[in-house]
């Protein structure tokens, strides 16, 4: 048994950056899959504050929130490569500020162009490609944002490849455009093709089915 | 090589005390410059293009955004004296899932208090006491967030201390009758010079939230 457990839902994009750090760095764990209508006692327990997933358990310490557990894991298992930050300070922050930026403003905008229609629609689509706008500029010369491998900030924008396809299939709409975003469409190809990436990626048929009825729910949900 | 610092900040700004804060820790000399929000340097929209926000830490020409990350990466630098995060993996990831706790939750909801009326406010002034509750079981009979010393998460919620009277006033509660514990947390950390040089009188910052105020609500 592993000395290190995580907690995740099959189809949530934070459990998942936390399976591509611990197997893009050879680090065995156990995996406890929670259903987040019905979550466990244990998952309450280790997570009081949000309740959520991806919950890390090493040695029976629980550690929480996405970026926060990466930064544990990048700490812990320091001589287990690759490294997911870089040595110099300055380029840590960056890759910081990049991925922070990703989880405060891409990803709300892009699941909002997903989930909602019409007007509310194009207006969150003109915000998330002025945002993305910016990754392109930073992806000018560099294969991954980590440089030649897969970092912190691949690893947090890692859902765009994974999911992106799955919302434009589903809602009938182009979210990135090849001809605006063509580095960010070149590193989602890079970023699927990385050593350990796409084994874990959960079966897209089945991710279809799951965000088209969560889709449907919200939608419905909407005030008239 | 002399080192050259700048900060871009606000000297309301809960966000850039904490810079400020890092900084006084360390005994980084610095050049300080206050930014007109309403008129942004053209120096502030170069370094920081992205959120065109404050603070901005500048060094050797080089622009650091978003102040928990520019606390870490003061920590980093200058690592040879007053350690912010701790060493213990473990401890780090406690220090910073409550520094990122306080950034999700007092923010947001503590401004409803001053920009919003009626039921959405009294909602506000609930959510904000249940925060403060859920720092203060945190906090338990430590005399820090991080323990026996100042650390990171110190550092990441002291500086909204300078805003109580602010919370307070506009949310008709009282600290020190609601959360005493972290009313006497924040005069320890106020004991330190680095926080008492830095966090502004409350009574200011009330008069500046009170703009704020009128800002968002016409009055």
């Amino acid at each position: 048994m592993a000395e290190v457990k995580l907690f995740r839902a099959w189809s949530s994009p934070f459990p998942l950056r936390i399976v591509w750090a611990l197997e893009v760095k050879g680090i065995e764990y156990d995996m406890i899959y929670e259903d987040l209508s019905n979550k466990s006692s244990m998952l309450l327990q280790y997570n009081p504050v949000y309740k959520k997933v991806p919950v890390l358990l090493h040695k029976g310490k629980p550690i929480s929130e996405s970026l926060v557990i990466l930064e544990y894991i990048e700490e812990t298992w320091k001589s287990k490569t690759p490294s997911l930050l870089p040595g110099d300070p300055y380029q840590r922050a960056m890759a910081r500020f990049w991925a922070k930026f990703g989880d405060d403003k891409i990803l709300p905008l892009i699941w909002e162009a997903f989930i909602k229609q019409g007007k509310d629609q194009e207006e969150a689509l003109i915000a998330a490609h002025e945002n993305l706008k910016y990754l392109e500029v930073e992806l000018r010369g560099k294969k991954f944002l980590g440089g030649e491998t897969v970092g912190f900030a691949d690893l947090t924008f890692g859902w765009l490849a994974n999911l992106v396809s799955v919302f434009e299939e589903i809602a009938g709409v182009t979210l990135i455009d090849h001809e605006k975003f063509p580095l960010l469409l070149t590193w989602m190809k890079n970023f699927m093709d990385a050593p350990k990436i796409r084994e874990t990626w959960p079966p897209r048929d089945k991710l279809i089915n799951h965000f088209r009825a969560l889709r449907e729910t919200l939608i419905a949900k909407e005030p008239k | 090589m002399a080192e050259k610092v700048v900060l871009l900040d606000l000297w309301a700004s809960m966000f850039g005390m904490r810079v400020r804060v890092a900084l006084a820790e360390k005994g980084i000399k610095y050049e300080y410059r206050e930014e007109d929000l309403k008129n942004k340097s053209d120096l502030l929209l170069q370094m920081n293009p992205v959120h065109k926000k404050i603070p901005v830490l500048i060094h050797n020409g080089k622009p650091i955004c978003e102040s928990l990350i520019i606390v870490q990466y003061i920590d980093e630098v200058w690592n040879d004296k007053s350690p912010l995060l701790p060493s213990d993996p473990y401890k780090r990831a406690q220090a910073r899932f409550w520094a990122d706790f306080v950034d999700k939750k007092v923010y947001d909801t503590g401004r409803k208090l001053w920009s919003t009326k009626g039921e959405e406010h009294e909602t506000a002034k609930k959510e904000l006491l249940e925060i403060f509750k859920t720092l203060e079981e945190e906090l338990g009979e430590k005399p820090y967030f991080g323990g026996e010393t100042f650390g990171f998460m110190d550092v990441a919620f002291v500086t909204f201390y300078s805003w109580f009277y602010a919370f307070e006033t506009f949310g008709e509660f009282s600290m020190e009758a609601e959360h005493p514990k972290i009313i006497a947390w924040a005069k320890r950390c106020m004991q330190k010079e680095s926080v008492a040089k830095t966090l502004p009188d409350q009574q200011k910052v009330y008069e500046f939230a009170l703009g704020l105020r009128k800002r968002f609500l016409g009055e």
